[in-house]
């Protein structure tokens, strides 16, 4: 088994720390795992992505082929579609809903969210969720939560002990607090 | 034991346990986590490591080679242009021959993810006659650490180390062995002053070890055959043999090289016994041409001189697989509500008030030009400030506008940052006092070398005694805080070293946000 997935959203959204954990859960399950991240330049506000791919038998290529990714996790609705090539015909899209929008010439939003309705997507206001329980600036880990019964390759529960050991040197209470955002996304991504 | 790392940390990991006794590095993407994983490992800290970043490349390749002189082994690591600033020394080296075993890193960065050109630094291993060794993944580059060391004191010269920026910036599992310990001192006793008469005979001397170094690479590990029942033969170099088996998967009749001087006799049989070779590698068409020597004008090879694989860009696995004759592809449509997201200047960046100052003074005159540099800042030539007329090299922004003040150009101004300026741009400065060139230098100082990271920068709290140690008249070397609330400050101190005719330095000073977020939260904890 393998799942194909690309992470991406704008600059400082806190993508790599997503790859972080999912990387850490796989290490754990004994997976097989290679990650490409963009560093430098583009980092500053612009878009970012990572290539994350994960199986039971060993890789080959740290990058996924066009038409191939199971999965796009998206911090932001326009940088899911950005992506489109890579989706492969059973791939899905689990994305924030709220545009960033730091550009002159962003898209008009109700089109774009048209467009991804016709697209095989769950969206939701992760940043609203996030606010809702106590824990603004775990925005990410309402989407890895979102996009959790979807990996399929790592279970739920596999992806809640990874976030305890990479959040453990930060406190009990950091921990918690994201766990709390992490099971708000697996609510949210399930109910929509 | 098994790590997960990043291809620049298992390089790092791989030198530390093979005895490293210092890395030499000036930050540059991607090659910077190498040196950064150094510094924060426990043992390199136990062991004392050199780690401290350098001045520039070229400092950095003197100092390895100097503890390679004493017997240590030492890393040099920088991206690829990088080798352009090291290269007198780097070149040299392989003159001199080394001691200690010596790596010179070079990061590559094919489709130019953050960089001004997609150079190759194997010819620079070729040019300068040493062994380039090439990883194809995360493990082989830390393997290639203490083979690459032993290989060089074995053969007593530098060896290139080129790696990718998927491979230095994607991370993998990692099987690390146990550490080796440092070398002791013991400094070379041969010549290494390279006189004309004493270099013509090393220089004799380092074609004599060609033979070695072909030898190594026919029995190097690194370089293998496999077969397969194709007529094709397919010469799959560094990261390129992912690429192949992720579309062949066994069933590939190929040659994977990680290891130059090229493996001829390999490549031959694979010829041999095939119509055609495809020639697989990223970055410059090296082994292309070189293997169209190899085998004679009648040989067909393919690659991206014949437009087989593109000529510019990155491999990926969709344009591999289409040279393979396999196809990859979209399902679906590009979406249509679809924007660029270029990069950007943070908001509340310093960088920012220097270009809304420098565009409102500016607006006054009708020929200015701003030459620009190396950093963030190289951002202020996209929207909304579109500020730059040029970004070229490490330093050029100085040397630039003096030329074209020499041409008579009224106001030629530089900008160029702090880590930028320390690297390459006190020289250009003193040519300019020596000139009394007609420019305004602007040295935007954020404290840091802040678009690889944050990294420390050579000459903090040092600008102003560097200027006026060069030459700068004191009432022209100006500081200022670059602020919205002190425009009329900025604005009018630009205005007043415009009109001064003769060298002028304007030093906005604001720590970069990013490092002074970091700090905050570092005293917080």
């Amino acid at each position: 088994m393998k799942k194909d997935i690309i992470l991406c959203g704008v600059g400082g959204q806190g993508i790599l720390s997503i790859a972080t954990i999912i990387g850490e859960a796989a290490t754990k399950a004994g997976l097989y795992l290679k990650q490409a991240e963009v560093h430098g330049m583009s980092q500053r506000g612009g878009d970012v992505q990572s290539n994350l791919r994960l199986s039971t038998e060993p890789i080959w290529s740290d990058l996924i082929a066009e038409g191939s990714a199971d999965l796009i996790i998206s911090m932001e609705p326009m940088e899911a579609m950005r992506y489109l090539a890579y989706l492969s015909k059973d791939g899905k899209i689990v994305t924030s809903s709220k545009p960033f929008v730091n550009i002159p010439n962003y898209p008009d939003e109700e089109a774009l969210q048209q467009e991804l309705d016709t697209l095989p997507s769950v969206k939701l206001d992760i940043e609203t969720v996030a606010k809702d329980c106590g824990n603004p600036r775990g925005a990410n880990m309402v989407l890895l939560g979102m996009a959790a019964p979807t990996i399929g390759i790592l279970s739920v529960e596999n992806l809640r002990e990874a976030i305890a050991t990479v959040f453990a040197r930060k406190g009990e209470q950091i921990v918690e607090a994201n766990l709390k955002a992490f099971d708000a996304g697996v609510k949210g991504g399930i109910d929509n | 034991m098994k790590k997960l790392l990043l291809g620049d940390e298992a390089v790092a990991l791989g030198a530390i346990n093979a005895g490293l006794s210092g890395v030499y590095a000036y930050p540059g993407t991607p090659s910077t986590e190498i040196t950064e994983y150094i510094q924060n490992h426990p043992l390199a800290k136990e062991r004392g490591v050199h780690s401290r970043w350098c001045t520039n490349e070229k400092t950095a390749m003197e100092a390895a080679l100097g503890m390679s002189y004493a017997g240590k082994r030492a890393l040099v690591c920088m991206k690829h242009v990088g080798m352009n600033v090291c290269a007198d020394a780097f070149v040299n080296s392989a003159i001199t021959g080394v001691k200690g075993g010596l790596i010179v890193l070079a990061a590559d960065d094919p489709s130019m993810h953050s960089s001004q050109n997609e150079q190759d630094s194997r010819f620079y291993a070729k040019f300068a006659l040493v062994p380039c060794l090439e990883p194809s993944n995360q493990q082989e580059a830390y393997d290639m650490m203490a083979y690459g060391f032993d290989l060089s004191e074995k053969l007593g010269e530098p060896i290139v180390l080129r790696v990718v920026t998927r491979l230095a910036h994607s991370r993998a599992a990692v099987e690390v062995t146990e550490p080796k310990e440092e070398k002791l001192l013991s400094p070379a006793t041969d010549q290494w002053v390279l006189l004309p008469g004493i270099a013509r005979k090393k220089y004799v001397a380092l074609l004599e070890k060609q033979d070695a170094m072909k030898q190594a690479s026919a029995e190097s590990p690194y370089n293998k055959a496999e077969k397969a029942n194709s007529k094709t033969g397919i010469l799959a170099c560094g990261i390129a043999y992912n690429y192949v088996k992720e579309a062949l998967a066994d069933d590939a009749n190929l040659v994977k090289i990680s290891q130059y001087p090229l493996p001829e006799e390999k490549i031959k049989a694979l010829a041999a016994t095939c119509n055609e070779l495809l020639v697989i590698e990223d970055g410059q068409p090296v082994v292309e041409e070189l293997v169209k020597g190899l085998l004679g004008a009648g040989y067909p090879v393919k690659g991206r001189l014949t437009g087989d694989l593109p000529r510019t860009g990155e491999l990926t696995p969709d344009n591999v697989a289409k040279a393979l004759g396999k196809q990859t592809g979209s399902v679906f449509a590009p979406a249509k509500n679809m924007a660029a997201r270029p990069p950007q200047l943070c908001q509340g960046c310093g960088h920012r008030d220097v270009y809304a100052a420098l565009n409102q003074v500016l607006a006054d005159y009708s020929e200015h030009r701003v030459f620009g540099d190396i950093g963030c800042y190289t951002l202020g030539a996209l929207p909304p400030f579109q500020s730059l007329s040029s970004c070229v090299d490490m330093g050029a922004s100085i040397t630039m506008a003096k030329g074209a003040a020499d041409a008579g150009l009224f106001p030629a101004v530089a900008i160029i940052g702090d880590s930028t300026f320390t690297h390459s741009g006190m020289t250009g400065l003193l040519d300019a006092v020596n000139d009394n060139a007609n420019i305004t230098i602007i040295i935007s100082d954020n404290l840091t070398t802040g678009m690889t990271g944050g990294q420390d920068s050579a000459g903090t709290n040092k600008y102003e005694a560097i200027c006026l140690g060069l030459g700068v008249e004191p009432e022209h070397v100006r500081v200022v805080v670059p602020l919205p609330k002190n425009m009329p400050e900025i604005t009018r101190v630009i205005k007043e070293e415009i009109e001064y005719k003769g060298v002028s330095v304007i030093i906005p000073r604001r720590e970069c946000i990013q490092t002074f977020a970091r700090h905050a939260r570092a005293k917080k904890q």
